[in-house]
């Protein structure tokens, strides 16, 4: 328990977490546990299960595309602070990149499977937290978007 | 509009007399008896342009045009004028930014290059029958062109000055003619730069208007010295003392013109059309705008210039020419990828725009000096002065 | 409007001893540097032996003899008015045959021209620059520059991206700057090799790991048009108002003057007002399309 209440305090104080009803957050604290990668570990790989997101703590992951006979491709980190993974929120709940510890990462993996099933007879935790991850993709997406801008017009002489 | 007091009244200036049509001779001899080349209005190719006089005889006597937007017709007058016709197609900037100009020649040197810049001294040349609305033209392009003063926003950094311009300009006899008559597209009244030329003449001559009436009277200009160099020269020409009857109807002649203008500019044009930059008004008339330039090459003050660069066949000489160019076309706005503005929508918006608003914050002041040209000449009709009060018009209704 | 008249001489009295800026001056290419694919950097050294002075921020004109003209901001040291440094990309006429002169070579100089970065403005703030892939060029100067002086700044704070590993400008000296006490360096790529250490990402992420104090921040933004706007999104969420953001914008700048009428935009000439700005001089540009 002294483990749980320390991830409660660690959530009430993520901007993430911290405008949620307390009742709501207690919920996603008790699908919560600490996780540890080392450098090159991956935290999950294109097509696997997608039954946790990430709150990380410590260290940067590299989000990356499989590319045979070559090196994989990094696309994008994903640092201190930032929240990893939205798969399990969508069916077919399986991961489109892969995640790997490009240094020692620190984590808290939250379970979605469990949240998943919370959330059909909780909708107001699935409010909660639809309202907290769309505007995380939306702001990916766009951000996505605008790289593409970035890599086709000519920048600046 | 800048204004300034009426030169006449200075100490060393005399009173105006009145010259008849030897008088008028006499004029024009005396310039180029002082080795000016004497440019004025003539006929030729069916309008009436500006190019070398060497005698009275060349005026247009008795010729009027009528004008509208988009379109210009010779016709003769109920008189024998010379001055009874109002601006033709050309402006005199066209004699003080020539259309195409060397600014330097090169040549290959080993693996180097000289440059040399044309050395001939400025033209000397007057210009006769400089109307109010031209007059106004060039004090607009003397701040253009870093020649005189003032506190528009282009004179906060760096002031450059164009030699060639600048020379050209200091070299210039000017005698202006005050009109007696306006056409259809004019409307200096409105922004406040003629029909009266105002100042920055050496000389101003008003048509008195016996000669305008068939078989009444003969030609009479009452001449005004504008500078030490028009005084010293009026001196010299054959005319007898200005009574105040020539100076009442000189006066009533400029009224006259006064009171015919075809056309008025909306008040404020500027902050009017700086608010409107979206207004569904440039779609209108994006769609019957050709983008054929001519507002931008008839438009006294319009200034644009690209370069050229040529090259003989061996590529050891080089020319760089500097011609005029316009906001109309797509090029114009060219960075690397495309052209700024794409749409004929924004290349409009561009010219009217900075014609009337962002030239006052170049320049503090307006771009536009009511000549009227750019109606006239425009193949579709387009009427400045109708755009600018469409806009206005709908922000009442709003 | 009369006084030119008056006294016709007295217009032509105060251009007559300046050297006419239409006209090129000669230097010579003394080294000639590869940089990232695509871009090159030539040291040059005038040959009528004045110094070139400028400012950080300010362009040239060059010309390649028998080809053209082309507007380049200077990319070397201030402190140095015997060396003149342009780094150029190729992507036109002009700059492909200027890629293919070599040291002892002529090339045609007009300038300095343009409004420069302004420096004394930052004193006692922290410093941001924001930059992507050749826009470090343009702002190499400035950021010299507030080294030079850096006992006048509190932290000093580059975000710099680019597309790949490969094409990072000016690696080595991002490397030593990387090397100082006093400024950090961010470097971001858009994609990189399994096992890369460094960021991967948009440079407006870096923005929001950079620390800097956000009300007490200069930030200066060299992009491409398109990139400024995101660039300045994300400096507007970390709290720098745009009162204390410099950007640069391009048009097609062509005589440096101000009288070809090329690099207008709305009131202001480009090539005299610009290319650097204060943001919210110019954010309406940013709303009107094709203006």
């Amino acid at each position: 328990m002294v483990q749980v209440e320390g991830l409660g305090r660690l959530l009430a104080e993520h901007p993430f977490f911290r405008d949620m009803p307390p009742d709501v957050r207690g919920v996603v604290v008790g699908c919560c546990a600490n996780a540890h990668w080392r450098p090159g570990e991956f935290l999950f790989q294109e097509g696997g299960t997608a039954d946790h997101f990430y709150l990380i703590r410590q260290g940067i992951v590299a989000v990356e595309v499989h590319a045979p006979g070559r090196p994989s491709v990094v696309v994008e980190n994903i640092g201190e602070g930032e929240i990893l993974g939205w798969s399990w929120l969508v069916p077919p709940y399986r991961w489109t990149f892969d995640a790997r510890a490009a240094e020692q990462v620190r984590a808290i993996a939250i379970d979605g499977a469990c949240l998943r099933r919370k959330i059909d007879e909780n909708h107001e935790l699935g409010f909660h937290l639809y309202q907290r991850f769309i505007p995380v993709m939306g702001r990916r997406i766009a951000e996505a978007r605008l790289r593409i801008v970035e890599l086709t017009t000519d920048a600046a002489e | 509009m800048e204004r300034t007091a009426p030169t006449t009244g200075h100490p060393t200036i005399p009173d105006p007399v009145v010259l008849d049509r030897d008088g008028l001779d006499a004029l024009i001899d005396a310039l180029r008896g002082d080795g000016y080349t004497v440019i004025g209005p003539r006929l030729r190719d069916g309008a009436i342009v500006l190019d070398p006089v060497e005698s009275a005889d060349d005026l247009p006597w008795g010729w009027i045009d009528e004008q509208d937007g988009g379109r210009y017709r010779l016709m003769p007058g109920d008189g024998n004028a010379a001055f009874a016709h109002t601006v033709g197609p050309q402006s005199w900037k066209r004699h003080l930014y020539p259309p195409r100009q060397t600014l330097w020649t090169g040549r290959r040197d080993g693996r180097g290059f000289t440059v040399d810049t044309p050395t001939d001294p400025a033209p000397r040349q007057a210009f006769l029958g400089v109307r109010a609305c031209d007059l106004a033209a060039m004090a607009v392009q003397d701040r253009v062109f870093g020649v005189t003063p003032h506190d528009g926003r282009s004179a906060g950094q760096e002031r450059f000055t164009d030699t060639g311009y600048a020379a050209r300009r200091a070299a210039a006899f000017i005698v202006a003619v005050n009109c007696g008559r306006a056409g259809r597209t004019c409307f200096c009244d409105s922004v406040g730069t003629g029909p009266k030329a105002a100042g920055g003449y050496d000389l101003a001559l008003t048509e008195l208007p016996g000669a305008e009436l068939p078989g009444r009277g003969a030609p009479a200009f009452l001449a005004a010295a504008g500078s030490a160099a028009g005084a010293a020269l009026l001196a010299r020409l054959p005319g007898r003392p200005a009574g105040a009857e020539d100076r009442a109807a000189a006066e009533a002649a400029v009224e006259g013109a006064r009171a015919q203008m075809g056309r008025a500019m909306v008040s404020d044009a500027g902050p009017l059309l700086a608010r409107n930059l979206e207004h569904p008004r440039w779609a209108e008339v994006a769609a019957r705008c050709l983008n054929c330039a001519n507002c931008t090459m008839v438009c006294p003050t319009c200034f644009c210039t690209t370069v050229e660069d040529s090259t003989d066949l061996s590529g050891d000489h080089v020319e760089r020419w500097r011609r005029w160019d316009s906001c109309f076309t797509v090029d114009f706005s060219y960075i690397h990828g495309g052209a700024i503005r794409q749409s004929g929508l924004s290349r409009y918006r561009q010219w009217m725009t900075h014609k009337l608003s962002s030239w006052w914050e170049q320049f503090g002041t307006s771009g536009c000096t009511g000549c009227g040209r750019c109606i006239t000449w425009c193949p579709v009709g387009i009427d400045i002065t109708e755009e600018a009060r469409a806009i206005k018009d709908s922000e009442g209704r709003g | 409007m009369d006084s030119a008249l008056l006294s016709p001489a007295g217009a032509a009295a105060d251009f007559s001893n300046k050297a006419d800026p239409m006209v090129p001056r000669p230097f010579r290419i003394v080294r000639r540097l590869r940089e990232v694919d695509g871009c090159f950097t030539l040291v040059l050294e005038s040959l009528d032996g004045r110094p070139y002075v400028f400012r950080p921020g300010q362009f040239n004109m060059l010309y390649v003899f028998g080809v053209g003209e082309v507007a380049i901001s200077v990319s070397g040291d201030c402190r140095d008015p015997n060396r003149l440094v342009h780094t150029v990309r190729e992507v036109g006429t002009v700059t492909r045959a200027m890629a293919a002169l070599r040291p002892g070579d002529s090339i045609g100089v007009r300038g300095p021209f343009g409004h420069p970065w302004p420096i004394e403005e930052a004193y006692g703030h922290d410093v941001l620059f924001v930059t992507g892939t050749i826009g470090l060029a343009p702002l190499r100067p400035l950021i010299m520059e507030v080294l030079n002086r850096r006992e006048h700044f509190g932290k000093v704070v580059l975000c710099y991206g680019s597309r790949g590993t490969h094409d990072i400008l000016y690696e080595k000296q991002l490397h030593q700057w990387r090397g100082r006490f006093d400024m950090q360096v961010h470097v971001t790529v858009h994609s990189a090799p399994s096992g890369y250490r460094g960021r991967v990402g948009s440079v407006a992420n870096l923005v929001k790991i950079a620390r800097f104090d956000p009300e007490q921040t200069t930030a200066y933004v060299c992009r491409s048009e398109t990139m400024t706007r995101p660039a300045v999104q994300a400096l507007y969420e970390r709290g720098v108002t745009a009162d204390r953001i410099y950007v640069t914008l391009e048009r097609n700048m062509k005589c440096g003057v101000g009288f070809c009428g090329h690099c207008q935009m709305g009131g202001s000439f480009m090539c005299k007002d610009g290319p650097v700005y204060r943001y919210d001089t110019i954010e309406h540009v940013f709303s009107v399309r094709e203006l």
